[in-house]
């Protein structure tokens, strides 16, 4: 028996993806004028902070901290602070770090009444209250091949356009070209289980191509009525929980091209999977859809891009099903020709 | 050439200090700048991207006739004050690497070093060459002369500084003087080059030695060459040296391969020693190819005539008083690389370095990051000698 195929809520959901992601998807490309940039952000009174929540990066830290400060704050004056909130690192992070100017904070310092939780959701959390910025933009710090773009992609959507409040990164990461259409993936962990979950139960947000990038910028009137998981769920239920309450327009999503970073085991991603679908739940707890699951889906959406444009691929996915074999006469038959009675059990 | 101890040299002595202290305000820039030019590939007649990017700077610091020419050199001016009646001093680095497009370029930034493919040459030349402008301006200083900047291309190998040559025989900008920036050593102060030859061999066993069931192969015959350009006489005095490059046969263990080549350089203090070397190798080369086992041929990559400007030189006389008051003690070095363009064509040229490091051509390239602003503060301290050396005065 087969499930009906496309449903009139599922046809209103990819219009509304088309739509959104030809209006508040972008490519960092957009955005080469940092001088026209700074003159729009210093025309709104914007601040803007750049907050890298680490532990033990010092390989990398250094060129993060010379990149931006010399491009975004020397250079071009985009970014008013650059600071690094670090969870207790026993490496060289934080020396490097303010060696080369940035403002260093270890995360136990901060509300201290508050405590102390190991995390990076933690140092997230506590950036808001550090920092003074009017957005925040969040950048990891273990990327490879830093470059502006990773922040001026992210803030730029936010200064040229006010009803947006949340910004995230995604990276190409072509899996194999064919006729210039490739394949746009998210990472292991989003193409495995978050989006299969959110095209189940919130298909609008199947549009983010990568929900679980570190480098998203957003609004301090956003982040500050925030919950913050302090481990791998944060990104994931920011997402659901702006999307609850601003909507899908409140996002926007940049192309930063490719990002050069250490690859995680299998292992690893099992945590974080963990972690997620831990939040996830809970979220399905706190709005009330635990035992009001909505109409589940058979479309499972995933994106193509064709130079800077995506597009939607949909693919109908029917999970059929098949009675047990003790309740099919012609089976039943042959087990008592065979000299055994079965019976079926109540499952 | 004419400078005066007292006018020119006695107030840039004095400065020198302070002009390094103040230096490393700009410390994340240059640095930066040094980062991306490290993480642009740029091998020998690929090195566009790299020139885009300082073109790119050149127009961000306001810089006049940015262009990039025919052979890909990417050339900038910043005016002085004396607009055409100034002379025209020219800054180069050269912008091509030793390494594939294809190899890691990535930089890792330390606590006091920058380690990557390429970051001493010479991404960290081609990144002062962008940051000069800001060091001028930082510093107060208005040349009077115009200051040519150049990226200049195809350096390296079979490239024989075609960019540098190409520019300076189609460049309306003549220099009157010419500085040459490299990454490392900081000691190192070039004021003259050695006459040299770049050649490669190549053996092909011919048809019937190869059909041959007990033919040993290419490696033989080059083999054969190479005991014989060893057995050249070469003089102590002047220097002449032959360096064998590299040589590349074959693929295994058992089988016999049917060419081979050998890369090698003749280098002297005399054009005549070179030029004879290469006569004799050339002989050697047809002698082996007149036999009946391999052809062989000898193809010359690059040619450099020698050039000095004496030790006594006003400006290399000058440049050792100013490193020497940095506390840098020069190492007189003969250069191979862009100062023999230059003083083929009579252009008096220095070549130094702007910081210390090691492991030079590995993929563990490193560059300290303190004495960079030594580095720095005498390149200004040269430019601003010879600013003023080269200047006309009102009288």
């Amino acid at each position: 028996m087969s499930k009906s195929a496309v449903t009139p809520a599922d046809q209103s959901y990819s219009k509304k993806i088309d739509s959104w992601l030809s209006r508040n998807t972008f490519h960092h490309g957009e955005f080469w004028d940092l001088r026209k940039l700074v003159e729009e952000k210093e025309r709104k009174g914007l601040r803007i902070s750049l907050c890298i929540p680490t532990l033990n990066e010092e390989k990398t830290i250094g060129k993060e901290i010379i990149i931006f400060k010399s491009e975004l704050m020397d250079r071009y004056p985009l970014v008013d602070e650059i600071a690094v909130i670090d969870s207790g690192s026993e490496d060289k992070t934080r020396e490097i770090a303010a060696s080369y100017g940035a403002d260093v904070y270890f995360s136990g310092d901060i509300l201290a009444s508050q405590g102390f939780k190991r995390g990076k959701g933690e140092n997230l959390w506590k950036a808001i209250y550090q920092l003074e910025g009017d957005v925040i933009c969040y950048v990891d710090a273990d990327i490879k091949n830093i470059h502006p773009r990773f922040v001026t992609g992210l803030v730029a959507p936010l200064i040229h356009r006010d009803s947006m409040h949340y910004v995230k990164a995604f990276y190409d990461r072509p899996i194999a070209y064919s006729n210039e259409l490739r394949p746009s993936g998210g990472g292991r962990v989003t193409e495995i289980l978050v989006r299969p979950l959110f095209s189940l139960f919130f298909p609008e947000l199947s549009a983010l191509v990568q929900p679980l990038s570190g480098e998203y910028a957003v609004r301090r009137e956003v982040l500050e009525q925030l919950p913050f998981p302090i481990g791998y769920g944060v990104e994931t239920s920011h997402i659901l929980d702006v999307y609850r309450h601003w909507g899908l327009d409140a996002f926007g999503q940049t192309d930063l091209d490719k990002r050069v970073h250490r690859n995680q085991t299998t292992g690893d991603l099992g945590k974080m999977s963990f972690g997620i679908l831990q939040s996830f739940l809970n979220r399905l707890e706190s709005y009330g859809m635990v035992d009001k699951l909505p109409e589940l889906s058979n479309l499972f959406r995933q994106f193509q891009a064709e130079g800077n444009r995506y597009q939607q691929v949909l693919k109908e996915i029917v999970e059929e099903e098949r009675p047990p074999m003790a309740t099919i006469p012609e089976y039943v038959e042959k087990m008592k020709q065979a000299g055994r009675e079965v019976k079926p059990v109540e499952i | 050439m004419e400078i005066s101890q007292e006018t020119h040299l006695a107030p840039i002595l004095a400065s020198l200090p302070e002009w390094r202290d103040s230096l490393q305000d700009l410390r994340e820039m240059v640095l930066a700048n040094t980062v991306m030019c490290g993480e642009i590939p740029s091998p020998t007649f690929e090195e566009e991207n790299l020139v885009r990017f300082l073109c790119d700077r050149f127009t961000e610091t306001g810089l006049s006739s940015i262009s990039i020419d025919e052979l890909g050199n990417a050339a900038a001016i910043l005016p002085g004050t004396d607009g055409e009646r100034g002379p025209d001093l020219l800054v180069v680095a050269h912008v091509d690497k030793i390494w594939d497009a294809t190899d890691d370029h990535t930089v890792t930034v330390g606590a006091d070093t920058l380690t990557g493919r390429g970051i001493a040459d010479n991404a960290l030349g081609a990144a002062v060459l962008v940051t000069l402008p800001s060091v001028l301006e930082h510093l107060g200083i208005q040349l009077k002369s115009n200051l040519v900047l150049l990226g200049a291309t195809r350096s390296f190998g079979k490239g024989d500084l075609g960019g540098l040559r190409f520019f300076l025989e189609n460049s309306p900008h003549s220099p009157q003087a010419a500085l040459c920036l490299e990454g490392m050593q900081l000691e190192r102060l070039s004021y003259s080059c050695l006459g040299m030859r770049r050649g490669e061999i190549t053996i092909d066993l011919k048809p019937s030695a190869a059909r041959h069931p007990g033919s040993a192969g290419a490696i033989i015959p080059l083999s054969r060459i190479v005991d014989r350009i060893l057995a050249i006489e070469r003089p102590e005095r002047p220097f002449t040296e032959i360096r064998l490059g590299s040589i590349e046969a074959g693929s295994a263990y058992n089988v016999a391969p049917r060419s081979a080549s050998l890369r090698f350089e003749v280098r002297s203090e005399s054009g005549e020693i070179v030029a004879r070397i290469i006569e004799q190798i050339e002989e050697i080369v047809d002698e082996i190819s007149a036999g009946h086992e391999a052809d062989a041929e000898l193809a010359i990559i690059s040619t450099r005539e020698p050039g000095d400007i004496g030790f006594s030189h006003p400006l290399v006389k000058s440049t050792r008083a100013i490193m020497e008051t940095l506390g840098v003690e020069p190492a007189l070095d003969p250069s191979m690389s862009e100062l023999a363009a230059l003083l083929d064509r009579g252009i008096p040229a220095l070549t130094t370095g702007l910081t210390r490091g090691e492991n030079r051509h590995t993929a563990r390239e490193t560059i300290e990051i303190a004495p960079l602003f030594t580095g720095l503060a005498q390149l200004v301290g040269e430019l601003v000698l010879l600013d003023q050396a080269l200047s006309p005065t009102d009288e």
